[in-house]
């Protein structure tokens, strides 16, 4: 990777108002420019806000649209990562990322995991996507994850694996618990996930997490990039509005890297033969059985969320 | 050597809280829902109580004391207490507050309807209550801010379209007893910190008293049963007895109507409650 400068774009979107979005996204990309950022990074669902229920179809985009144009054109001056509603083939809308450079699309990331338990509707509102891939940015490799795709570590791995070494996650996380001498527990619990998730894939993290106020959900911000040791680098406070840069050397991935070199020995044939027996075991396939202790976990029905391609 | 965190055991309630963040939360949620629905500001009714007080010093925090107006509302079998304590938290304040006297109408209710119980007139008092909250809200281009915290709405201790009716609640998810730790962090006067918790619908009137345990005791329970989800058997074996955390269960189930919206019959392809799903900061 070469050493940049990253703007976390902690903004409170607007619910439903596209237009409007677009708009706090200028203000804050010419903002950004000013501080000599190279990459800016927005929340999850940047351009339309979260709890949108029945109003995803209204505010979705279509890759190559003339509204994913004007989102496209944010980039012009300086790299931008946006969330939006992506309207897919088949009319399947996806909680989606842009990676976005010189006014052209560089990759889109479609949310893998979309929670649906407990405050969260997810999967009720969104098609999920369907792969993890890392991408070629003129900073280097990169991968996008949102939100829940980082509590489930494979993704993170997959990214790592192909060879990302910056990982960005725009995240819509809401307030949970204020207790007192720790702060947000939910800011605090995705900061610990961000820096073990770091350190185990040797990468920088970027996160950059939304405020503001929706129907009583609060978005907890604290937004902040976890560097490859594991450390915490230039938060921003939660709950407020905020741009902070951070530059993330190249020198510090290099060192990690030397230092833990993971990533090196990570053993690609055994987690390979491991997955495929558990795969059997769990659909029932010839050679599941074989050298089993117990049961694989229950997993949805094959296929499901997986489109041949 | 770092000292190793004390086990959290999983039967034990959490109401821990920090006052300052909170309130900073509650402070940017007023502020966004009065906004974007683009009202000049709340409208509170003052029972000198603890929760209308915490709410109208988050209310202060939030929009300044110029957008608040805090309406008093006796009766006249009130404690005098409730409104000297109304008006101290004006006072205290320095937000613009009015009394009207709903004795008259509240009788002229009575005339006509011939409430037989005190909980009728009661119910009766706290919807004439909420009416002229209503008009108030609607006279100035404000928001009712709602009162009921967490205790009272998970055990349907409240009037259905009296007390409970709002526009917004800030205190919704706070328990009485964490309630009362912000109110101290707030600077809410001692008096009306300390005093034993009343409805004040009839003279001596006691929530503790009609319920039958204390605010104290029934977090700790709730904390457990609704925010840990532990069972029935896992709270007896914390300490609660059987008997309490029955009625406590009976009460909560018994009270759900309280907490939603009037049932519709579903007979189209997109009904209002079950698929036109929209949330209410809709476009906002």
């Amino acid at each position: 990777m070469k050493t940049l400068r990253v703007a976390l774009a902690q903004i409170a979107p607007k619910l439903g108002q596209l237009e409007e979005n677009l708009d706090l996204h200028a203000r804050t990309l010419r903002h950004a420019r000013r501080e000599k950022a190279d990459l800016v990074v927005f929340p999850e669902l940047s351009l339309t806000g979260y709890l949108l229920r029945d109003q995803v179809p209204d505010v979705s985009v279509r890759a190559g649209s003339p509204w994913f144009r004007k989102i496209a054109a944010l980039s012009r001056g300086v790299d931008v990562v946006v969330g939006f509603v992506e309207e897919t083939a088949g009319h399947r809308y996806c909680n989606a990322a842009a990676f976005l450079s010189r006014g052209r699309l560089v990759h889109i990331h479609r949310k893998v995991y979309l929670p649906t338990y407990g405050m969260f509707d997810e999967g009720r509102d969104f098609a999920a996507g369907d792969r993890v891939r890392a991408f070629p940015t003129r900073f280097g490799p990169v991968g996008v994850l949102i939100c829940e795709d980082l509590w489930h570590p494979m993704c993170a791995w997959l990214l790592a694996q192909q060879g990302a070494e910056i990982l960005i996650a725009p995240s819509c996380g809401p307030t949970r618990g204020a207790r007192s001498g720790r702060g947000i527990t939910s800011v605090a619990v995705w900061h610990d996930l961000l820096c073990v998730t770091a350190r185990f894939q040797t990468s920088f993290i970027v996160y950059v997490n939304r405020v503001g106020y929706e129907d009583g959900l609060s978005f907890g911000g604290g937004s902040t990039v976890a560097d490859p040791f594991g450390r915490l680098v230039g938060s921003l406070p939660p709950i407020e509005e905020g741009l902070a840069t951070v530059d993330l050397d190249a020198e510090v991935l290099r060192r990690a890297r030397t230092a833990y070199p993971l990533l090196r020995d990570e053993n690609l044939d055994l987690m390979y033969r491991e997955l495929q027996r558990l795969r059997d075991l769990r659909y029932d396939l010839p050679g599941g059985a074989e050298g089993s202790v117990g049961r694989a976990q229950p997993g949805p029905a094959r296929g499901k969320g997986a489109s041949a391609r | 050597m770092r000292k190793t965190p004390r086990p959290v055991a999983a039967t034990e309630p959490d109401l821990g809280l920090d006052p300052e963040l909170t309130t900073r939360i509650l402070r940017g949620f007023i502020r966004s829902e009065v906004h974007r629905a683009g009202m000049a500001g709340v409208v509170i009714g003052l029972s000198g109580g603890l929760d209308s007080s915490v709410a109208a010093f988050l209310a202060v925090r939030a929009l300044g004391p110029e957008s608040v107006r805090g309406v008093v509302l006796p009766y006249r079998s009130s404690h005098p207490d409730s409104s000297a304590h109304a008006e101290l938290v004006l006072g205290k304040l320095g937000i613009v507050g009015e009394r009207l006297e709903i004795t008259p109408v509240v009788e002229a209710f009575s005339a006509l309807s011939r409430p037989g119980s005190r909980l009728r007139l009661g119910n009766a008092m706290a919807r004439i209550r909420m009416i002229l909250l209503y008009d108030r809200s609607a006279e100035i281009g404000a928001l009712v801010l709602g009162t009921s915290n967490k205790t009272e709405l998970l055990l349907g201790y409240g009037t259905l379209h009296g007390d409970l009716a709002s526009a917004i609640n800030p205190l919704g998810d706070l328990y009485k007893t964490q309630v009362r730790a912000l109110a101290e962090h707030l600077g809410v006067p001692r008096a009306i910190r300390e005093k034993a918790p009343s409805a004040d619908l009839w003279p001596r009137q006691s929530d503790e008293a009609e319920l039958g345990f204390t605010y104290e005791t029934v977090d700790r329970l709730l904390a457990l049963l609704v925010d840990a989800r532990v069972s029935r058997r896992s709270a007896i074996a914390a300490g609660f007895a059987p008997r309490l955390v029955d009625d406590v269960i009976r009460r909560i189930v018994r009270s759900q109507f309280k907490r939603r919206l009037p049932l519709i019959a579903k007979l189209s392809t997109r009904s209002i409650g079950w698929d036109f799903r929209y949330p209410r900061d809709w476009k906002s």
